[in-house]
């Protein structure tokens, strides 16, 4: 383990003050921080641990939910309110890493965690994303995780969460404060394509951090699903994975929004793709469209092009569950 | 023979922090570095090496111990951020010569075979049945996944754990 030093503050002004300077990290949960620090791939020079800051609670805001920073990924899946009118996160939630890792991992440091290509993780090889302008060892190499849709020249690398997957279909809001004040970004501009600067997952300015997750006022329990498939049945990153939701009005689709995980630099939605589904009675056809639409520009590798396929059946077959009102089991793993 | 390992030392340089955290019932004090995880806190510094080291990368769970009663990965925990917790290890369980109910039907149902996953297996057992969330066979499956055994014990493993559980719902 590399070596750094320490500071544990006990508000967000204090923390903000802490971490404003080049070489800290913020730690929380620590399950993806730590881990990179022992590969030697995150180094930074000092830890600001935001533990004992007051961002653990999840409580009611404005008709929606405020999901604290600090929330760990298993009292967000088992709260109430996220089970009872967000289902489709509590899914996503439940189908990514194991009880152990989600007891300590929290909602800000999800957001934030960096990506499993094989490649950024070893320091041995080539990565732009560790080390800008050393090239992309992914292209051409082992890509079976890394991206198909909105990669780049330079990185392929994909963002791992099953959770912010689930955020990116509720539309959600992530509330930061930084050395400037605070600000609200909207989920689909937290994180970023990797285009020529892939060290850069997202657009948090230096300094800033993540205090909190809104959820609008919505409710999306009658018609969701989280379809995730990967290389074994529990406690792998998803190859492709899909989040649905749908308000179904007199047997047509009156809204429908579909995000795609596992295959790009952030959760895959497309406006032009959700909006073919909009007046059309639920149908083979329709989700088809829909998915094509989704995937189009979609490019694979040799090591992963079989994702685009998959990924046009699992959007197909998730539209299904969801327009259905059978939400994918994330215990009993057949795909109905 | 014995064979007494020898304590890593400070440099000059290294900043040191205080914490204090109840280790199986019984408070201590620690004055350690920031990097110093809570798997190598336990073993290192307290001798109590029932609690594996696997990968240490929180894939294998081979560390798991309960923190303020939940299941969580040593390996990938500081033990500084855990300033003021209580910790109960493998070491914790048994209460004097009478064996948890988990470890007694590991034993019974014959869920290991070269026993280094099972200080964690069985953790993260302790916590599986006080979440409360598995109630059959694929759940059981489920939740363990965090817990991986390259003997392949899983099935008896299973077994164990949902022996424990219908004990406990029948009571």
């Amino acid at each position: 383990m590399i070596r750094f030093g320490y500071d544990r503050p006990s508000d967000v002004a204090e923390a903000v003050r802490d971490g404003n300077h080049g070489g800290v990290r913020f730690l929380a949960g620590g399950s993806n921080l730590v881990d990179l620090m022992k590969e030697n791939v995150e180094r930074p020079r000092r830890i600001v641990d935001i533990n004992r800051l007051p961002l653990k609670a999840i409580e009611d805001h404005e008709g929606g939910v405020r999901i604290g920073a600090l929330a760990t990924n298993a009292d967000t899946a088992a709260d109430a309110r996220i089970a009872d009118r967000f289902p489709v996160l509590a899914s996503a939630i439940l189908a990514g890493a194991s009880p152990q890792l989600r007891n300590v991992a929290t909602a800000g440091g999800n957001l934030n965690q960096r990506t499993r290509c094989l490649y950024f993780y070893d320091n041995a090889t080539a990565c732009n994303k560790r080390e800008p302008g050393t090239g992309c060892s992914a292209i051409g190499g082992v890509a079976r995780v890394n991206a198909i849709l909105g990669a780049s020249k330079a990185c392929i690398a994909t963002h791992p969460s099953d959770m912010c997957v689930g955020l990116a279909v509720l539309n959600a809001v992530v509330n930061v404060t930084g050395p400037l004040g605070e600000r609200a970004i909207p989920f689909g501009d937290y994180h970023r394509l990797p285009g020529d600067d892939p060290s850069n997952d997202n657009t948090l300015k230096p300094g800033e951090l993540v205090t909190s997750i809104d959820l609008p006022d919505e409710d999306f329990s009658g018609h969701y699903t989280y379809l995730k498939l990967r290389d074994r049945l529990s406690y792998a990153f998803a190859l492709v994975s899909v989040a649905v939701v749908m308000r179904i009005e007199n047997g047509r689709i009156a809204e429908a929004r579909i995000a795609l995980g596992g295959v790009a630099h952030k959760p895959w939605r497309s406006a032009s793709a959700e909006g073919l589904l909009v007046g059309e009675a639920p149908s083979q056809s329709a989700f088809l469209a829909a998915a094509h639409a989704l995937l189009d520009g979609a490019e694979g590798q040799a090591a992963n092009a079989f994702k685009i396929g998959l990924a046009r059946r699992a959007i197909v077959r998730a539209c299904k569950q969801a327009a259905a009102g059978t939400p994918q089991s994330q215990i009993d793993k057949r795909v109905a | 023979m014995t064979t007494t390992l020898a304590k890593p030392k400070p440099d000059a340089e290294t900043q040191l922090v205080d914490i204090n955290l109840t280790v199986n019932g019984r408070a201590e004090h620690f004055s350690i570095p920031p990097w110093v995880t809570l798997l190598d806190l336990l073993r290192e510094r307290m001798d109590l090496t029932g609690t594996k080291k696997g990968c240490d990368h929180g894939q294998c769970g081979a560390c798991t111990v309960l923190v303020d009663g939940k299941r969580v990965n040593s390996c990938l925990t500081l033990a500084v951020v855990r300033d003021g917790a209580s910790i109960e290890t493998i070491e914790g369980l048994a209460q004097g010569s009478e064996l948890h109910p988990l470890q007694q039907a590991f034993i019974d149902h014959d869920a290991f075979q070269c026993g280094y996953c099972t200080p964690g297996q069985i953790c993260s057992a302790v916590g599986l049945l006080r979440e409360g969330k598995a109630t059959d066979r694929e759940s059981v499956r489920e939740y363990m996944s965090g817990n991986l055994c390259r003997c392949g014990a899983y099935t008896n493993i299973a077994d164990a754990i949902l022996s424990v559980k219908d004990r406990e719902d029948a009571r």
